[in-house]
C-alpha cells in the first residue's frame, strides 16, 4: 500500500493541508452548534427565571469557552499553508477571496468578539436580557464566521462571478453577488453549518447520558437531552434538505464529483442510487469487469436527486472521461484539447506582450478568451487524470449519508424515551450514547472528505490543478511541517480532552 | 462613573475574577506564540513575498508557472 502513495511535494502539501483541515473541524462544528445551544438554554432561563436552567445555561458554556479557546485561531494555519505551499494558488485567487474574508474579519469576528466578554464576564452585572442578547450574537457571529470561507470554498468548487487578468495572472472579481450568492456557496454554507448544530447536540446528549449513567444531575441532564434532541432533530431535517441541495448542485456543476459519490462508471438514464455497496477494487476506467461487488440501488432515484427528472441522464465516469456525442457531453480528453490551447495562447500572449506585439497579443487573448474556460484541462496529461479517487468519496458519502440518516432515527428516540421517563433505567441506550459525538464528528469529516477529494484534480474547479496551484518547495521543507503539525494539534486536542473531561466531572456548578 | 470607566471596570473584573479562564488563556497565548513566533517565523514564510520584490516579479512568475515549456503542443508557435 505504501509503495502505491506519490510522496511528492504536491501530495505532503495535499495531506497537510487535509490534516490541519480535519483537526480544524473537531473544534468548528461544536462551536457553531454550542452556541446556538447555550442562546437557547439561557432563553428558557430568562422566560422561566428557574435557576436549574441558568446553571445548565453556564456548565454548556463553559465547555463552548474551553472548545472556542482551543480551536480559536487553528483555521489561521491553512492561510499559512496558502502562502507557503500554494503560493500560486494565493496569489490567483487574492481578489476574490480578499473581499469574503475581510468582511469575515470586519463583521463577524468584531460582532463575536465584542459579545463574547458579555457573555462570560457579564452574568449578574448586566441585564438578563442584554447578557441573553449577547448570547444570541455570540452564536449569530460564529455562524456568520463560517459563512465567508464557505463562500470562498464554494468559489474553488464553482468560481463564478470572475475573469481571469493574464497580465496579472489573477481571478478578478466581476460580481460580488455572483460569488456570495452562488448556489453552491449558499447550499455548502446551510449544509456545514446545520451539520455542525447536528454534532453539537450529539455532543450535549454524550455528556448527559455520562451524568445519567453516574446518577449525577439526572434533572439537569434529562433538559439537556430534551432541548439538544429537538434542536438535533429539527437540524438534521434541515441537513437532509439543505444536502439535498448540494447533492443537485453537484450534479449540475460537478458531475465528476457525482459519479465518484454513486461509483457511477457509466451514464444512464433512470439512474438508480445506491444505497449501501461494495466498489469492485480492481475495477479501472473503461474496463469491462463489473462495478460493484455487491450493491443495493434504487432505481431512477440518482436521476431524479440530480435533475429532478426520473428519466433524465447522470453522466458517468467514463462518459465524463471520453464523451458521450449522443448526450451531448464533451469529455475530459476534448476538453484536455481545448484546455492545451489555452495554456498555449496565455504563452503566445506573454510573449508578445514581452516583444511589445500588442497586434500578436490581441489575437493571442481572443484565442485564449475562446478556450479559457478549460484552461486547467491543458495541465492534465491523461484525461484520467480528472477523476478522482473514487473509493475515498464513494465511502465517506455512503458514511456521511448513513450517520446522517441514523441521527433523525436517534434524536427521535431520545425524545421518545425521555418524554416516557424510559432513558435513565435504559442502561443499552445510555453507553450507546456515549459514542454519538464521535460518530457526529465522523460523519462531518466524511463529508469534508466528499467536498474536497471529490473535486480533486482541481484547486479551482477545471481551471487551475493542484499540480499548478503549488508552490516550488522541496518536498522535505513540507514533510517537516506536516509533522510539526500534527505534534502541535494532537497536543491540542489532548489538552482540549483534558480541560473538557476534568469540568465535565466536575459537572454543573451547585445551587 | 463615565461608561469608559464601566467598560474599563468591567473587562478588569471580568479577568480577575477568572479560574478556568486563566487556564485557556495560558493555552491560547501559547498556541499564538508557537503558530506566529515558531511556524510563521521559521517554517511558513510567504513563499512570493520572500522570493520576489514587487507585484510585477510574483505576477510574472505565476505566469510563468501556469505556461510550462513542456505545454504539449502549441498551435499560435507552430503556425
Amino acid at each position: 500500500m505504501v509503495d502505491s502513495i506519490d510522496l511528492t511535494m504536491v501530495n505532503w502539501a495535499r495531506a497537510q493541508f487535509a490534516l490541519t483541515a480535519m483537526y480544524h473541524w473537531i473544534f468548528v462544528p461544536l462551536t457553531l452548534g454550542l452556541s446556538f445551544l447555550c442562546a437557547f438554554f439561557e432563553s428558557i432561563y430568562v422566560k422561566t427565571g428557574n435557576q436549574e436552567w441558568r446553571r445548565l445555561t453556564q456548565f454548556w458554556m463553559k465547555l463552548f469557552g474551553i472548545n472556542f479557546a482551543i480551536g480559536v485561531a487553528t483555521g489561521i494555519i491553512l492561510e499559512f499553508e496558502f502562502g507557503t505551499n500554494w503560493s500560486n494558488y494565493s496569489w490567483m485567487v487574492g481578489d476574490i477571496f480578499g473581499a469574503p474574508l475581510a468582511i469575515e474579519g470586519i463583521v463577524a469576528f468584531f460582532l463575536e468578539a465584542t459579545f463574547f466578554a458579555v457573555m462570560f464576564f457579564g452574568w449578574d452585572r448586566v441585564s438578563e436580557r442584554f447578557h441573553l442578547f449577547s448570547t444570541w450574537m455570540v452564536a449569530i457571529g460564529s455562524n456568520l464566521s463560517a459563512l465567508w470561507i464557505l463562500i470562498a470554498n464554494g468559489w474553488m468548487q464553482y468560481p463564478v462571478g470572475q475573469s481571469f487578468n493574464p497580465d496579472s495572472a489573477r481571478f478578478e472579481m466581476q460580481s460580488f453577488f455572483e460569488v456570495a450568492l452562488s448556489p453552491i456557496a449558499i447550499s455548502k454554507f446551510t449544509h456545514t453549518t446545520s451539520s455542525g448544530f447536528v454534532t453539537a447536540c450529539l455532543f450535549v446528549i454524550s455528556v448527559s447520558c455520562w451524568f445519567l449513567l453516574k446518577k449525577q444531575h439526572l434533572v439537569f441532564a434529562r433538559r439537556s437531552i430534551i432541548v439538544a434532541s429537538i434542536f438535533g432533530l429539527l437540524s438534521s431535517i434541515f441537513v437532509g434538505i439543505t444536502g439535498d441541495e448540494a447533492a443537485y448542485e453537484v450534479a449540475q456543476h460537478q458531475p465528476m464529483k457525482l459519479a465518484a459519490m454513486e461509483g457511477l462508471y457509466h451514464g444512464e438514464r433512470n439512474a438508480p442510487l445506491v444505497v449501501a455497496g461494495i466498489l469492485n477494487p480492481h475495477k479501472v476506467v473503461g474496463d469491462n469487469q463489473k462495478d460493484y461487488v455487491f450493491s443495493i440501488k434504487v432505481p431512477g432515484l440518482l436521476s431524479y436527486l440530480g435533475n429532478r427528472d426520473i428519466d433524465s441522464f447522470i453522466p458517468g465516469i467514463f462518459d465524463l472521461v471520453y464523451g458521450n456525442k449522443k448526450e451531448n457531453i464533451i469529455g475530459a480528453e476534448e476538453k484536455i484539447e481545448k484546455g492545451t490551447i489555452a495554456v498555449s495562447q496565455l504563452a503566445a500572449f506573454k510573449k508578445a506582450r514581452k516583444d511589445q506585439n500588442s497586434e500578436q497579443a490581441d489575437l493571442a487573448l481572443k484565442e485564449f478568451n475562446t478556450h479559457k474556460k478549460y484552461l486547467g484541462y491543458g495541465y492534465l496529461n491523461d484525461p484520467k487524470e480528472a477523476v478522482p479517487p473514487i473509493g475515498i468519496t464513494f465511502y465517506s458519502f455512503h458514511i456521511m449519508v448513513a450517520l446522517g440518516t441514523m441521527f433523525v432515527a436517534i434524536f427521535l428516540l431520545f425524545l421518545f424515551l425521555s418524554f416516557k421517563n424510559r432513558l435513565e433505567n435504559n442502561q443499552l441506550i445510555l453507553k450507546g450514547g456515549l459514542f454519538l459525538f464521535l460518530s457526529g464528528l465522523l460523519a462531518g469529516q466524511a463529508g469534508w472528505a466528499v467536498a474536497e477529494v471529490g473535486r480533486q484534480p482541481w484547486a479551482i474547479q477545471g481551471l487551475l490543478p493542484v499540480t499548478i496551484a503549488r508552490s516550488n518547495l522541496d518536498t522535505a521543507t513540507v514533510q517537516i511541517t506536516f509533522f510539526g503539525f500534527l505534534i502541535l494539534f494532537t497536543i491540542l486536542l489532548i489538552a482540549e480532552i483534558k480541560i473538557m473531561t476534568k469540568q465535565i466531572q466536575i459537572g454543573p456548578e451547585e445551587k | 462613573m463615565s461608561p469608559i470607566h464601566s467598560i474599563y471596570h468591567f473587562y478588569r473584573d471580568g479577568f480577575r475574577s477568572m479560574t478556568l479562564g486563566r487556564t485557556l488563556w495560558k493555552v491560547i497565548l501559547i498556541k499564538l506564540f508557537v503558530m506566529f513566533g515558531i511556524l510563521k517565523l521559521f517554517f511558513f514564510q510567504d513563499f512570493l513575498a520572500n522570493n520576489f520584490e514587487t507585484d510585477e516579479q510574483r505576477a510574472a512568475h505565476v505566469l510563468n508557472e501556469l505556461t510550462p515549456e513542456t505545454i504539449k503542443h502549441n498551435s499560435f508557435q507552430e503556425d
